[in-house]
């Protein structure tokens, strides 16, 4: 099978994707170290009920920069 | 077919360059302009010391990049590879404190200690007691109403030891300056997160009884 022509992206175009994927993963991160002081405070103050939640979204975040990652990894 | 710039250029190098061919009505004797390959703008070319292309190169050459717009893009990738690296430790960290939850949830609730007698603390002193283990000091303090309170002595800031100041209705720790409530126990002032853990008290005539910890978040 012929492998498929893959659109040249120039280094100026490039380095503009990167800054945008960049971005999205910063914001991701920052909310994951939200996420994580909340979840400490409410466990170290006898709270349970947020801890698998806030660990649920924690992951649906990982998997979103892991996938923003691969994308990156492509380019 | 969908409408992106991957799937027009395909579209385009699809069509016959050849002038009346189907999809070049209309135009006159040149090809569309981007039809060929675009020329490249001296920015995007590496040349190598050994002048081979940049893929035939060894991998270290492709990471120390030689020219300031491809070290740009290495390190804003290699930056994007070490948030991702980070964002696994968040979740890691999250998965830790899940564990210590299931953990606790399965410890034994902790158990009735008498921890002194109603005559012995007069009113408007404290006195000292560990519950429940012997590493949670804890402060027993009598009112000038005669109420009785009893609190963790830990700060929720960094646990250093708060000190009852009850002429002043507070409980002071010296080390960043935190103030709770005398009163109910709540943080008004300084660093502390958390208010100070309550223990439940019980009175059976003389005696005083621990008989619990109530941890809050407000």
């Amino acid at each position: 099978m012929t492998p498929k022509p893959q659109r040249q992206l120039t280094r100026a175009q490039r380095t503009t994707v990167v800054t945008g994927v960049l971005c999205f993963v910063l914001i991701l991160v920052v909310l994951q170290l939200w996420l994580i002081t909340a979840t400490m405070n409410a466990y170290l103050g006898g709270d349970d009920v947020v801890i698998w939640p806030a660990l649920g979204a924690s992951v649906a975040c990982l998997a979103l920069n892991l996938g923003l990652l691969r994308y990156l990894l492509q380019r | 077919m969908p409408d992106d710039p991957q799937s027009r250029f395909e579209q385009d190098r699809a069509i016959d360059p050849r002038i009346d061919s189907p999809g070049r009505e209309g135009l006159t004797g040149t090809a569309r302009g981007d039809i060929y390959e675009p020329t490249r703008e001296p920015e995007d070319v590496t040349v190598s010391p050994d002048e081979r292309p940049m893929h035939e190169q060894p991998q270290w050459r492709q990471d120390f990049a030689i020219d300031w717009p491809e070290d740009n893009f290495v390190a804003r990738r290699d930056f994007a590879k070490f948030l991702v690296l980070t964002s696994g430790a968040f979740v890691a960290g999250q998965a830790w404190i899940a564990a210590h939850s299931l953990v606790r949830s399965r410890r034994a609730p902790p158990g009735r200690v008498k921890i002194g007698a109603l005559t012995a603390i007069a009113a408007g002193t404290a006195t000292m007691f560990t519950y429940p283990t012997q590493n949670d000091p804890c402060l027993l303090i009598r009112t000038r109403s005669g109420e009785l309170l009893a609190y963790s002595q830990k700060c929720t800031h960094l646990s250093c030891a708060v000190v009852p100041k009850i002429d002043e209705g507070i409980l002071h720790c010296p080390c960043h300056e935190g103030i709770f409530d005398l009163a109910t126990g709540r943080n008004i002032a300084g660093p502390p997160p958390r208010p100070l853990p309550v223990i439940q008290l019980e009175v059976l005539g003389d005696d005083i009884y621990a008989i619990g910890v109530k941890e809050r978040t407000v």
